[in-house]
């Protein structure tokens, strides 16, 4: 092992030492991001979502020694949800309320800090939040609270340009990791409890001209307009909070919607409501729709189809496989063929009591019962969902897809209420039930060829951190209590944690500088790297 | 309907949308000063209908997790159609306790508790002509001798020998000197009779979602010792125990032979053989005289 960790390290010094320090990040590194681990180019690490690090000098064997090597206080309150990215030695992150700094990766000194200035009657949906940058060529990209999306010179912070998306006024707003590829930048919009209409929009990376726009709620005369009754799809929500993946061999980009709106309140909007709740697969050039699979139809229950759909293929007994799963909010892993958008399987991964059946196509609909009521009812999942933003992670060694999912039921209850620009827009609300606390949070490792559940971990209380697995046979995840845990990929079983004091709302990620690797993620309101000594 | 109809700032003439932007600023600085003014003490919508109903919904998302609702509490929150409130007397005060919360209580920042969106003044301002729509006078008479209830209380009840009131009574349950003002009676009465319907909420750490609760715990350690008592805290690894003679354990759970938590409340559980209405009216006039304070 010890030979194998000096070649790794002499393999990375190389590659560190062939690329400069600081070079432009071509769309051709991101797509080649496998060929650099040492870097965490974008959210999930790669363009297939899998949030997965090919670093193995930290492994099984020594994981058990590993220590803090720095903290960086962002000085931020509330939940620090960002996904930091490293390119040669300089990690980007953000903070509450649209701030981005870069770091000396090795030792957490800041370089640069880059403060947006807010208007003060923004329209946060949950938290002043903010899940990280993109970066492409020598910028860096951040979509802020206000609906804007600002480009910033990677070495400096400086403003390069600054485009308004949308109204903040009436609930648009980004939180989002924006997903830069080939001379794009795409980012979808928050605001589904504000009833936005929803929207994907790419901009031209270097000027930031709008290229297109895709509207998550199709208007008059386009298809899907149908599935909304009357003037309904005016305020349809449909959101696009989390960051997508993308397929260069189809060249589509794959991105989640979020909710209708009113999320409460099906009244009113008869209909599917697409492409609430849906995965889009869109022509990275043009916008345009190739194809789409709704998870949750006419929702009633706030489950946004936000999560992150993962690229995987297989190569079984049955040949080739080219599929994209989703461990979604309502509680279901689902398994499409990404070529076709076709269904392949969808099977429950946590506590769910909306669901007893399944369409033609095999997808869970609805019980008639589950409908929210004046004076509210039990439901499984709650809003909060099985899983939410909280990033997985995919290893292609293991072959387990990693999830952290929650088992605990809302009570749901609904009203008439009109809409009212800029102001929230539920339709009523939800609260945790009592009678079926205690709420149980885990770490699922997942079969997607089965759909089955292989391994669990339970930490105490459900946690909002996401998954990061290593080719260092482990995966690592944070909880509500504070901790910073890394567990053997195989079963599950703690190997080593850390208490840092604040509890986690982020996904951790991998770099390695200099050859040493490290294991990043932001816990209460610093960003904290762990390593070997 | 055709989309002509919506989003009209698409079709509007520049000079027309200028003058409206104008005019919507100028509207919303007389609406900030207005508020500014109003905050020494009315509320600006105070009585407008309109905002009632809109504060009704804004409570549904925002308040009613705690305050139940309607706003005649939940079992987190004190119940809110009560004239007499402990913390705000004027709209002005309300609205500070709404935007900023209260310091060493449940009760948090707008837009920090994680239900809802967090609201905008003039939401904060609906929410208030709605608390105030539901207002009753509270019963001239309070029920229950509070007299005799403190005599209960630290006597036949056995209460104090867990609680503390103004800094007399056990440490082992809940400190419950706040309780009166800060919990309904039928929710104060319920976790008597109840207790573990709904477990008392333990330290509420500045980041994590759930609130520590009031479980009860057998751990048998490396040596055999068995200790019972409440989770102070908790995490995967180790817990932090008080025990019934009020002795802090610090716990690694790798090290512990066993470890067992119970949802069953270490509180005994008062029926009306143990604590009759009466008695037990007593000392919830007791807790609501002292809470009031």
């Amino acid at each position: 092992m010890r030979g194998r960790d000096l070649l790794l390290a002499i393999s990375l010094a190389a590659v560190a030492f062939a690329t400069p320090a600081h070079s432009q990040v071509t769309f051709d590194r991101l797509l080649n991001s496998s060929k650099e681990p040492q870097n965490w180019m974008t959210y999930s690490g790669d363009y297939l979502g899998r949030r997965f690090s090919a670093l193995d000098q930290v492994s099984t064997a020594n994981a058990s020694a590993l220590t803090a090597k720095w903290v960086y206080q962002t000085a931020a309150t509330g939940k620090l949800e960002t996904s930091p990215l490293v390119v040669d030695g300089i990690l980007y992150a953000t903070a509450q309320d649209d701030r981005a700094f870069a770091l000396d990766a090795r030792t957490g000194r800041p370089i640069w800090m880059y403060q947006h200035a807010l208007p003060g009657d923004i329209r946060p949906c949950c938290g002043r939040v903010n899940r990280g940058l993109a970066i492409l060529g020598d910028k860096v990209f951040l979509g802020t609270l206000d609906a804007h999306v600002i480009a910033l010179d990677a070495k400096t912070g400086n403003v390069a340009w600054d485009v308004v998306a949308a109204d903040y006024r009436t609930g648009n707003s980004f939180t989002v990791a924006p997903l830069a590829l080939k001379d794009l930048v795409v980012i979808g919009v928050s605001g589904g409890e504000y009833g936005v209409r929803g929207f994907i929009d790419a901009y031209d990376a270097a000027t930031g001209k709008r290229r297109w726009r895709f509207y998550t709620v199709p208007g008059p005369g386009e298809p899907g307009h149908e599935t909304w009754e009357g003037d309904s799809w005016q305020v349809g929500g449909a959101p696009a909070w989390n960051t997508g993946t993308y397929d260069a061999a189809t060249n589509q980009i794959f991105w989640p919607t979020g909710n209708p709106a009113p999320s409460n309140r099906g009244e009113g909007r008869s209909g599917d409501n697409l492409y609430s709740n849906t995965l889009l697969a869109l022509n990275a050039d043009t916008g345009k729709l190739n194809w789409y699979f709704q998870f949750t139809k006419h929702d009633e229950h706030d489950w946004d189809a936000t999560q992150v759909p993962v690229i995987i293929d297989t190569n079984g007994d049955s040949g080739a496989k080219h599929l994209i799963a989703q461990a979604d909010r309502n509680g279901f892993f689902y398994v499409l063929d990404r070529t076709s958008g076709k269904l392949i399987s969808a099977n429950p991964y946590g506590k769910t009591t909306w669901s007893d059946a399944k369409d033609g196509e095999g997808r869970p609909i609805a019980n008639q019962s589950a409908s929210p009521t004046l004076e509210g009812h039990t439901v499984c999942p709650g809003a909060a969902g099985t899983t939410n933003f909280m990033a997985p992670a995919y290893d292609p060694q293991t072959g387990l897809f990693y999830v952290t999912a929650r088992d605990q039921c809302d009570i749901f209850s609904t009203a008439p209420q009109p809409y009212e620009a800029g102001h929230a827009y539920y339709g009523s609300a939800y609260f945790p039930s009592e009678e079926a606390k205690p709420y149980r949070g885990f770490l699922k490792a997942i079969d997607p060829a089965t759909g089955q559940v292989k391994w669990k971990f339970e930490h105490t209380s459900p946690t909002w951190s996401g998954v990061l697995s290593t080719a260092g046979g482990l995966v690592f995840t944070g909880d509500a209590e504070g901790n910073f845990i890394a567990m053997d990929a195989a079963a599950g079983k703690p190997q080593w944690h850390f208490q840092m004091g604040g509890a986690v709302y982020a996904p951790p990620m991998a770099f390695a500088v200099d050859g040493r690797e490290y294991i990043a993620i932001a816990a209460g309101s610093a960003i904290y790297a762990f390593g070997l000594p | 309907m055709s989309s002509t109809t919506h989003r009209a700032e698409g079709t509007m003439r520049m000079s027309e949308r200028s003058r409206r932007h104008m005019l919507a600023a100028l509207a919303l600085c007389f609406a900030v000063t207005t508020w500014v003014h109003a905050g020494d003490d009315r509320n600006p919508l105070a009585g407008d209908p309109k905002a009632v109903k809109a504060g009704e919904y804004e409570f549904r998302i925002n308040c009613a997790l705690c305050h139940g609702l309607g706003a005649r509490g939940g079992g987190r929150g004190p119940d809110l159609t009560r004239a007499q409130k402990k913390h705000t007397h004027s709209d002005s005060e309300m609205f500070q306790v709404i935007s900023n919360g209260i310091a060493g209580t449940a009760m948090p920042a707008n837009g920090t508790n994680g239900q809802g969106v967090g609201m905008t003044d003039e939401e904060i301002w609906q929410i208030i002509a709605y608390i105030r729509s539901q207002e009753v006078k509270a019963p001239s008479q309070p029920l229950g001798n509070a007299t005799h209830g403190k005599d209960l209380f630290y006597g036949d009840a056995n209460c104090s020998l867990c609680h503390m009131v103004a800094g007399k009574g056990g440490r082992f349950g809940p400190e419950l000197t706040g309780v009166g003002g800060s919990r309904t009676r039928e929710a104060i009465i319920d976790s008597v009779r109840n207790p573990s319907r709904r477990l008392a909420w333990g330290l509420n750490e500045a980041t994590k979602e759930f609130p520590q609760e009031y479980e009860s715990v057998t751990v048998v350690t490396a040596d055999g010792k068995e200790i019972k008592g409440v989770t102070l805290n908790e995490d995967s690894f180790t817990v932090q125990i008080m025990d019934t003679n009020e002795q802090i354990h610090l716990l690694e759970k790798d090290k512990l032979r066993s470890f067992q938590k119970s949802r069953e409340s270490a509180m005994p559980k008062y029926n009306a053989d143990t604590l009759s209405d009466k008695e037990l009216d007593d000392i919830v006039a007791y807790l609501i005289s002292v809470g009031a304070k």
